[in-house]
């Protein structure tokens, strides 16, 4: 009932500015066309200059209300490259944009239609052309330069030094494997993926380099140490996004893809500094990659080299997990598994 | 000398024919001939456009649907149950209906709406009018066109409605998600038809984009040089090209995909494990298929805003009553823009593993498309200047275009930057982006050309009262929409996320979300009206009296107020001059068909 109620005052709505359209239509030609004309262009032209007046200003209040809500100071060395970078392109961008909106609001104002005005037959310049052709390439230019430098900085190959987490998606979340104390992560293969037992990424439990690699639930990484990620997919495409760290790289079934960082804040530094107690590291998917592709959220921990070291003790290998004698439940149960089953 | 011979077969033809029935067979216009196979180019044009009105209302209706979720996680909605059924138990939509709703709106938008609906719509209607022609070069071809078009459209709407519901993985439909049944309920039979759909689309695009060609370089009247063209058919010339060479490529991948959906192949397929189970595949690359996609993927956004870069020229010029400010270059950048168009696909893809030496050439590439665009923006900007403008609804939708125009080609130069792009890569940042450069903008050159040319149509005016209230809720609601959204993406929140109510990095924007979803509802509406204005004066309309209401010098003017097929009633008249004579030597415009006179000034 309230919705059909809702509908009839959008229709008389509707129907009221439709009437007064026509009645302006009408009034129109009893006034005159040329009246008409001459009221309707006032009325715009004086519309177009508030439009640009008030949006320069709602330019300037919408970032005050919303500048405090995007992510701050960039939490990987890497990163700051990319802030610079934005910071350098948003004052180009952000001169052009004020200047060219100035220049078209006013000119569309300035020399809206009146009585006796004789437009100006203008119909080029090759001096101007040349020097607007000239100028955008030379911005150009730098930002290029400028954003070269960094592409080639952060796709760089990753330290020797670097540790190494594989970061595997699935159907819809995140898997981390560790490669354990030799440092090197085993073999794998997806046709021996097992979750019934245990097996998610089809480890090869021939191979003795899998024997130490553990499979935890979140990612521990020590600060200011860089990290590796080899990323993979299990079944569609996902996307590994790292938005505190500017870091991003596709996850793609068959073809193992690389993007290396090195932290800067443990995570207990970022909550002091955004001032909020539940501040966490989030990996997000940033692929479509199906119904629950929204809440394919991993987390990472940065933390002390003491306290990576305390918590990788802590850490049992998969394969000691799957060959106990009483076989325990495989851990990250798999319950989104269970709804695409269920479908 | 072929060229002339061609226009003068066709003249006589034509006009034979047209002496023939207005003597005697008036029947011969059945209403099946008339409105349905209508082989006449202006039918073709309406009926473009009344069908992508129709898709565009829908679109835009899905948009208002997963924003309601989007903007409102929390609440229920009965009615959405009433419509929506099982997709939205309990009146709040589910994870797999907001998917496929997300995207059908991109692919109808994108080529049901913004390719079909307006390069079919204009390019029909003003190539003929604006070159001097009596039809398309082939006017079957032309009906072809539409009805393949229709076809594509049954078959979309029909997978709207299938058990599984239609396809789910974002419009541009990535492998293995789009390849496998078993990763999406979306992937069912709904891919199958969505690829059916497309392929039939790909055939209309094809046959109308051979005809724009042909019939613009054979079927020019006498003395118009391509340098004496107006913009609007300069643009549909590269739109037309850009399309017959990127399309078949998507065919090509569509064509491979459904390989690997029915006959086991693995272009596509490599490494996966799903619904429990290994599959055989090896071998392929998921990334192949993007290549192909974007191939056309990106020349298609300039599918999309080329017409309306052509037609916003036309309406500039028209009403400041001033020469379109540097022709040549205008043409000029349109041409580069059409060649780079071709050269930065991959910039859709930096981070999918490319190669980083190869991404460091399309960043090159793709931050040199600015440069066209500047100088297309400058010169609009110059057009203005000094003018003596008439705020019209189209004209007020021109100056609206080369706004949005700026605000989002800007954003472009950051993502086009490699190094900013991984952090903004698929995140709202790139919906703000692309809604406001290719979507807002475009509808924007669309709306200018439907408020322009309807008299030209329908003999009659739009409502302008309606007309003005159209642009400013539409202008004023683009930017409060858009805007905003830039900074979800400064903070990473990804692109098509159901709720982020579970996120600690983007909860934050619940409240923006909710603000950003009533402006769609209201904007929406507004639509509406427009549509209600559209179909009202078709019939209502206040009638045109004159022949040519805007002074324009353009060719379509000079055809009667009704005119039939063929155009002209006599000979096609002849053309002296560009199509930018306004305010030149003390007279307001000269029409293109006027001799140039013996003191006249070189322009």
């Amino acid at each position: 009932m309230s919705g059909f109620l809702a509908v009839l005052v959008v229709v008389l709505i509707f129907i009221v500015i439709f009437q007064i359209a026509k009645a302006s239509e009408y009034v129109s030609i009893l006034k005159g066309e040329k009246k008409a004309r001459e009221q309707s262009n006032r009325i715009n032209g004086f519309l177009l200059i508030a439009f640009l007046v008030l949006g320069l200003i709602g330019v300037y209040w919408c970032n005050d209300l919303l500048k405090g809500k995007i992510l701050g100071e960039s939490a990987s060395t890497q990163g700051e490259g990319v802030d610079a970078l934005i910071y350098v392109t948003l004052a180009i961008t952000g001169v052009v944009f004020v200047l060219t909106q100035i220049a078209l609001f006013w000119f569309a104002f300035k020399y809206q239609e009146k009585e006796g005005r004789k437009a100006f037959y203008f119909p080029h310049n090759n001096k101007l052309e040349v020097i607007w052709t000239v100028i955008p390439a030379i911005a150009l230019t730098i930002l290029v330069a400028f954003g070269l430098k960094h592409w080639f900085q952060l796709t760089s190959d990753a330290p020797k030094d670097a540790a190494v987490v594989e970061v595997t998606g699935k159907q819809f979340n995140w898997i981390f494997r560790y490669p354990g104390k030799d440092g090197q992560l085993g073999r794998r293969d997806f046709k021996a993926i097992d979750p019934a037992n245990g097996n998610e990424l089809g480890l090869d439990w021939n191979d003795p380099l899998n024997k130490d690699d553990f499979m935890p639930t979140e990612l521990h990484l020590v600060v200011g140490k860089p990290v590796k990620f080899i990323i993979g997919s299990r079944d569609v495409i996902h996307d590994v996004g790292l938005p505190h760290f500017r870091m991003k790289m596709d996850a793609v079934p068959g073809i193992p893809t690389t993007l290396w960082f090195t932290p800067k804040f443990t995570t207990k530094q970022m909550q002091e500094k955004t001032g909020n107690p539940d501040f966490t590291y989030e990996i997000s998917c940033d692929q479509m990659c199906g119904s629950g592709h929204y809440s394919m959220r991993g987390v990472i921990v940065v933390e002390t080299q003491a306290e990576y070291d305390a918590w990788v003790a802590k850490q049992k290998s998969t394969y000691d997990l799957t060959h106990a004698a009483a076989a325990p439940a495989a851990p990250a149960a798999d319950s989104t598994q269970k709804v695409i089953a269920a479908k | 000398m072929s060229n002339e011979a061609t226009l003068h077969s066709q003249q006589e033809v034509m006009h034979g024919a047209h002496d023939h029935h207005d003597h005697e067979h008036h029947h011969e216009d059945s209403f099946i001939s008339k409105y349905v196979f209508s082989m006449d180019h202006k039918m073709i044009a309406k009926q473009f456009l009344i069908t992508g009105i129709v898709w565009a209302i829908i679109g835009a209706f899905f948009s208002v649907l997963f924003r309601l979720q989007l903007g409102f996680p929390d609440a229920t909605f009965p009615w959405l149950e009433s419509i929506l059924g099982h997709w939205a138990k309990g009146g709040r939509i589910s994870a797999e209906a907001y998917y496929a709703l997300v995207t059908m709106h991109g692919t109808i938008l994108v080529f049901f709406v913004l390719t079909a609906g307006l390069s079919g719509t204009f390019s029909n209607l003003l190539i003929p009018l604006q070159v001097g022609a009596r039809d398309m070069a082939s006017p079957f071809m032309n009906c072809l066109s539409y009805w393949f078009f229709f076809l594509a459209s049954l078959v979309m709407m029909a997978s709207l409605f299938v058990q599984t519901g239609p396809a789910s993985g974002g419009w541009t439909m990535y492998p293995p998600l789009s390849a496998l049944g078993d990763a999406s309920i979306g992937s069912k039979i709904g891919v199958d038809l969505w690829l059916t759909s497309m392929a039939l689309f790909v055939v209309s695009q094809l046959l109308g984009g051979l005809n724009y060609i042909s019939t613009l370089l054979n079927m020019r009247t006498k003395g118009m040089a391509m340098t004496k063209m107006p913009l609007t058919i300069w643009s549909f010339f590269f739109t037309a090209v850009l399309g017959v060479l990127s399309f078949p490529v998507l065919l090509s991948g569509f064509i491979l995909l459904l390989m690997d959906r029915h006959a086991g192949t693995s272009f596509y397929l490599s490494d996966i494990f799903i619904a429990g189970k290994a599959l055989a595949n090896e071998g392929g690359s998921a990334i192949l298929y993007q290549h192909l996609f974007w191939f056309l993927g990106h020349p298609e956004v300039y599918i999309i805003i080329l017409p309306a870069m052509g037609m916003v020229s036309e309406v500039l010029a028209v009403s400041s009553r001033k020469p379109i400010f540097g022709y040549l270059a205008m043409i000029g950048s349109l041409f580069a823009i059409c060649i780079l168009a071709f050269l930065v696909w991959a910039h859709h893809m930096f981070v999918t593993g490319l190669n980083p030496f190869l991404g460091a050439f399309f960043v090159l590439l793709t931050l040199l498309i600015a440069v066209p665009s500047a100088i297309k923006v400058f010169n609009w900007i110059t057009t203005i200047w000094k003018g003596n403008i008439n705020f019209t609804p189209a004209s007020l939708f021109s100056i609206g275009f080369v706004s949005t125009f700026i605000s989002g080609g800007l954003t472009g130069i950051w993502l086009g930057n490699s190094s900013i792009d991984i952090h903004l890569h698929d995140t709202m940042f790139v919906i703000a982006h692309f809604h406001i450069v290719m979507g807002v903008s475009a509808f924007f050159g669309m709306f200018a050309g439907i408020y322009h040319w309807f008299p030209k149509m329908y003999g009659r005016f739009m409502n302008s009262t309606i007309g003005y209230i159209h642009f400013w809720v539409t202008m004023i609601g683009a930017y409060l929409i858009f805007w905003p959204m830039h900074y979800e993406g400064m903070a990473g929140m990804p692109r098509r996320y159901y709720d982020v109510s579970g996120w600690a990095s983007f909860k934050q924007f619940g409240g923006l979300n909710e603000f950003i979803t009533i402006v769609v509802i209201l904007v929406f509406a507004v639509q509406l009206l427009f549509v209600f204005n559209f179909f009202y004066s078709i019939f209502k309309g206040r009638k045109m009296t004159t022949q040519n209401p805007w002074n324009a010098t353009t060719l379509e003017w000079t055809t009667p107020i009704h005119a039939g097929h063929g155009n002209w009633p006599g000979e096609i008249p002849e053309v002296y001059r560009w199509a930018y004579d306004y305010s030149k030597d003390g007279r307001d415009f000269i029409p293109q068909t006027e001799p140039i006179g013996p003191n006249e000034s070189a322009h």
